[in-house]
């Protein structure tokens, strides 16, 4: 512990990040990670010092899952609680572990300073079972390790002294095709928009027909000219590597391995649109990128290629800066990323104004995939024709899929767009194959009958999350997985979404216990429309499909848990005995009531 | 319908106020009494209810009797009927859900004003509270809902004549309330 | 040029910038509402203002109008979207009507009545909140706060005093107050600012004057909301 005060300490890092409200959340993430949590010391002085009030401070510690008012213990770990991380035995290595060290998950052990949790998909689904030890990314988790791991913690072994090899993240690229294969020299892209200029060079992006690799596959060259038309002054490139969607992964790859490129297309994005500030907001949970992603600019900067004066050009001046987020799945929505850029809760934004005319404080701001940006660059250096050459007419290029589950190969496959779900399976040596779950828990599930259909926007859309499930699943587990994934991820701004998506959990336990009715079904049905259609954003619209999707694809998951009667009661009536049983010691007949509906 | 309808009411935890103003639909209860005939009701005094075309349900779930009586009026009525507030989602003894069911009781027999020989009653005679006070649509299925505490007169006339006219059930603006 | 758009079947003027909603509003058409309030700006989080525009469901109050736009308003469909909005508020919170001082004038109830909600048939969520009456002349009674974020912004961008905030995420969302203790005594809150005369409901209610208005006779209890208009233009005595 450092003798440091919370409000030194507060004071050094507004120092650091330029006394900036702007800045607040990146503050908060520094403060937690140095003292464990937040203290009221220095949410008064961050308060007092940004002029906000307190409660602002207070509502942006409490809407992201990392930042805490009171203390974690020094060891902080969280086991990653996809579905797929299940599946690898993820909770067995979490009981554990809490089994050896006597500790309750979920809960702080002050003795040991462990606390012990889990969280959302961290993005090693290749690699799990995964954790997060105080932010660091912890893989292949086995039970021999998790052993090792209770015996650090037991002999409270700071965790920089662990094994280097605990914290090893590999790429696991299968199959590659021409973006991943193709080579990019060091600044040929900006080589190629000074000698073509941004006209040309936006008219070939357009014509590559390159779409948004985030999932919402909006037309990047138009993207980019809406904002290099729009009436505001200094617009800004924001890269999304917020990559929050479960069973995702290929961005953690990208900025693991070519993060150059990125940087690159960035470069371009902002020549193009005449922005001088980027950023790359990077999911809290890819914590351990930050450093090689500090040292990736830097190298850009000492060649030259990133900074003022790029390529020995006065008018090409443009920097980037690398903010954190802090455990909130919605801060990949894009208006919602800007609010938390703007160190704010992450609540989406009204549509509109849109980003590209009024984002990042109020200036036009591009915001595009890591993927996007790196296609990009690639257009820029090897024509859209290159790009061209794969995938279909409306869905063009390759897309890049993190293929995790039951599969022998998992890992990263780039395939052009109108490849088969069959043949995908194939590739990745999957058997027995049940269903497959595309684009994350917002995306599809498709069934057998389902798997020629092809991966393209106009036909399977995909951010790149690809789970893959066999027979010896129960897929009503996958559907609860991510029912429960988006009760912890609403925003809560809007009714259906923070009302709905609490509903459906509720009901959808009812249905596993083996408690519902097919009134049961037909409620959900239409909580799940209603969200559909009326959210505030494509969080709550999106989070119903995994309960519509296996109520209408997978019937028999229901049917065969359905009773017979026509009304089962919402809540267990004997249980709600329970305590009045206890108060009063009563045990006789009257003690207890007939369960179940009539 | 053939004959006369039959119909069946009972308040759980409920202070009878619906009760009261089902009567107070006045002589437009002898028009009824022309085309219904009464089972199990606090007014004829039948303790066990019969296979009958409407029950009314006043007050919401407090406790394992509640929780019975509710299923056996489910079992018998064709057509079960929410009536009023408390039956709808708990009222005012769902007031009580704020608090532990612990702290109620302690505050009731134990700590209370004027408590002599403090202690929480465990007779088997009592019926048995529940953790919480449920809405009744929690416990069986619901057809019908007449809101307001009590639901006017006027919206329980309204509800049989249509019911009884094989008219779908609407209410007019004045005749939905909460209070 | 004035422009136009319909809304069920009727043609509706609008300017340039307006929202279905400010449109309707000037026309004297009603849209059902609750975080809307036209002194303010439009938040969109309640959805009980949805509309079909162009066979897309949206909330009017932060969709602008467009040139042709054909605008659904009072269908059943839309109805009962509604109901089940208000529905689900319901379940969230605790809403004891019949013991509530707001009852009969709260708009909550009001667009409910006015959809032919009868009762919510969700499951309750029966959360555990509380009531802070630690200031002298109103009290919160968090039971009943639907989150529209009025006070939070009638605070903040009238009174100039902050008072209000939003803590928590998802179903854990939560009005809070901005003082050490979190209390509302703590504050520099009077009972004339404009934070306390928005609260569509009963959540931030004045004290001292308890049933002065006979239940009954209160706003909505004669006519509904679509006539009378929102509370919030009837509390400013
Ligand atoms: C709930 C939600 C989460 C999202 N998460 C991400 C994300 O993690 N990464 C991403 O690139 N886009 C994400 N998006 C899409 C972004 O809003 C936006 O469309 C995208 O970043 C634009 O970049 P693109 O055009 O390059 O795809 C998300 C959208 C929603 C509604
Ligand atoms: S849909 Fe969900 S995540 Fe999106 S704004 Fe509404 S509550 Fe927030
Ligand atoms: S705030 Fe409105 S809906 Fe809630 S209890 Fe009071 S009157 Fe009823
Ligand atoms: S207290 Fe009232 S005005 Fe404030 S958010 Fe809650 S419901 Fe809205």
């Amino acid at each position: 512990m450092s003798a440091q005060t919370a409000t030194e300490l507060s004071d050094l890092l507004l120092k650091q990040w330029n006394r900036d409200p702007a800045n607040l959340l990146q503050i908060l993430i520094a403060l937690q990670r140095d003292l464990n949590h937040i203290p009221n010391e220095a949410i008064r002085y961050l308060a007092s010092e940004l002029s906000l009030p307190q409660s602002v401070v207070e509502g942006v510690i409490g809407f992201y899952t990392f930042l805490h008012r009171q203390p974690r213990g020094h060891y902080d770990l969280l086991f990653s609680d996809n579905i797929t991380d299940q599946m690898q035995g993820s909770r067995d290595r979490a009981q554990q572990l809490a089994t050896a060290l006597n500790v309750d998950l979920g809960a702080t052990s002050e003795d040991l300073g462990l606390s012990l949790g889990y969280t959302s998909c961290i993005g090693m689904p290749d690699q799990g079972p995964a954790a997060l030890i105080n932010g660091k990314t912890l893989t292949r988790l086995s039970k021999e390790r998790m052993d090792q791991i209770a015996d650090l913690i037991k002999q409270q072994t700071p965790v920089d002294q662990w094994p280097e090899e605990f914290f090893t993240v590999e790429d696991n690229i299968r199959r590659r095709d021409i973006l991943l294969d193709t080579v990019l020299d060091k600044g040929a892209a900006l080589t190629s928009y000074l000698s073509q200029g941004p006209d040309k060079l936006l008219d070939e992006i357009e014509r590559s027909g390159l779409r948004g690799r985030g999932g919402a596959g909006f037309k990047t060259a138009l993207k980019w000219r809406f904002c290099r038309e729009a009436k505001g002054e200094d617009p800004v490139v924001v890269c999304n590597a917020d990559e929050g969607e479960p069973g995702t992964f290929k961005d953690r790859v990208l900025l693991q391995s070519y993060a150059d490129r990125l940087i690159e297309g960035m470069t371009l994005c902002a020549a193009i649109i005449g922005a001088s500030q980027g950023f790359i907001y990077l999911r809290g949970e890819y914590r351990y990128l930050l450093e090689p992603l500090q040292q990736e600019l830097q190298k850009r900067r000492d060649s030259g290629l990133l900074g003022s004066t790029i390529q020995g050009h006065a008018s090409l001046d443009f920097d980037i800066e690398i903010h954190l987020g802090a455990g909130a799945y919605i801060c990949g929505e894009e208006s919602a990323l800007i609010e938390s850029l703007e160190g704010k809760r992450g609540i989406p934004r009204i549509r509109p104004p849109f980003p590209v005319t009024q984002g990042y404080l109020g200036r036009p701001t591009v915001v595009n995939n890591v993927e996007t940006f790196i296609a990009a660059a690639m257009i820029a250096d090897n024509g859209a024709d290159w790009f061209r050459s794969r995938g279909t007419s409306e869905s063009t290029g390759t897309k890049l899929l993190s293929i995790s589950g039951d599969c022998a190969r998992p890992g990263i496959y780039e395939y052009p767009f109108g490849t088969s779900i069959q043949t995908i399976l194939d590739d990745c040596d999957a058997t027995n194959t049940q269903a497959v779950q595309v684009a994350g828990p917002a995306g599809m599930t498709l069934p057998a009958s389902e798997f020629n259909r092809v991966i393209a926007f106009d036909d399977v859309p995909t951010g790149g999350s690809f789970m893959v499930f066999d027979h010896s699943r129960n897929m009503l587990e996958a559907v609860q997985n991510f029912a429960d994934f988006f009760v912890h991820e609403s925003c809560g701004f809007c009714t259906p979404c923070r009302v709905g998506t609490s509903l459906l959990k509720k009901r959808l336990e009812k249905v596993i216990a083996g408690h519902a009715t097919g009134m049961d079904l037909e409620k959900m049905i239409e909580i799940g429309h209603l969200m559909k259609t009326s959210s505030h954003c494509g969080l709550g619209t999106t989070a119903a499909n995994p309960i519509l999707d296996t109520i209408e694809k997978f019937p028999l998951l229901y049917d065969e848990r359905l009773k017979t009667t026509s009304f089962e009661p919402a809540f267990d009536l004997n249980k709600a005995l329970d305590e009045a049983r206890e108060i009063t010691g009563r045990t006789d007949p009257g003690a207890y009531v007939e369960g179940g509906g009539v | 319908m053939s004959g006369k309808v039959k119909v069946a009411t009972t308040s759980l935890a409920g202070c009878f106020g619906c009760h009261m103003s089902f009567l107070d639909i006045d002589e437009r209860l002898i028009a009824l009494s022309e085309l219904v005939e009464f089972d199990r009701t606090p007014i004829t005094d039948i303790k066990e209810v019969g296979p009958c075309d409407i029950g009314l349900i006043e007050g919401g779930v407090c406790n394992a009797e509640n929780v019975e009586v509710l299923k056996e009026f489910r079992r018998n009525c064709r057509i079960l009927v929410a009536m009023g507030a408390c039956a709808i989602n708990g009222g005012i003894p769902a007031m009580r859900n704020s608090f532990d069911l612990k702290e109620c009781l302690e505050e009731s027999y134990v700590h209370g004003v004027g408590v002599e020989d403090p202690q929480i009653p465990s007779d088997t005679e009592i019926p048995l509270l529940l953790n919480k006070v449920h809405p009744i649509h929690e416990v069986v299925k619901i057809d019908y809902f007449l809101p307001g505490c009590p639901p006017p007169a006027d919206t329980i006339w309204t509800f049989f004549e249509q019911l009884l006219n094989n008219q779908p059930v609407e209410f007019t603006y004045r005749q939905i309330h909460y209070d | 040029m004035i422009r136009h758009f319909t809304l069920d079947g009727k043609k509706i003027p609008f300017r340039e910038g307006q929202t279905i909603m400010e449109a309707a509003q000037d026309a004297g058409i009603y849209i059902p509402h609750l975080c809307y309030n036209p002194e303010f700006v439009p938040h969109g989080s309640c959805r009980v203002c949805t509309v079909k525009a162009n066979g897309r469901i949206v909330a009017s109050c932060t969709t602008p109008a467009t040139e042709e736009m054909q605008v659904e308003n009072e269908t059943e469909e839309l109805q009962g979207n509604r109901r089940e909005l208000l529905q689900m508020l319901f379940v969230e919170g605790n809403h004891v009507c019949p013991g509530c001082e707001k009852s009969g004038a709260c708009q909550l109830q009001a667009v409910a009545y006015y959809t032919g909600m009868l009762a919510p048939e969700f499951t309750y969520f029966y959360p555990m909140r509380t009531v802070d009456s630690s200031h002298p002349d109103v009290a919160i009674d968090y039971n009943r706060c639907i989150l529209c974020e009025l006070c939070v912004r009638a605070s903040r961008d009238e009174d100039g005093k902050n008072i209000f905030s939003i803590d928590g995420r998802g179903i854990n969302t939560h009005l809070t107050v901005n003082s050490a203790s979190g209390k509302l005594g703590d504050t520099d809150f009077d009972v004339h600012d404009k934070a306390a005369q928005v609260c569509p409901v009963g959540a931030i209610l004045p004290k001292h004057e308890g049933y002065n208005i006979p239940i009954g006779q209160r706003l909505y209890d004669r006519k509904p909301i679509s006539v009378v208009g929102d509370v919030a233009d009837h509390q400013e005595e």
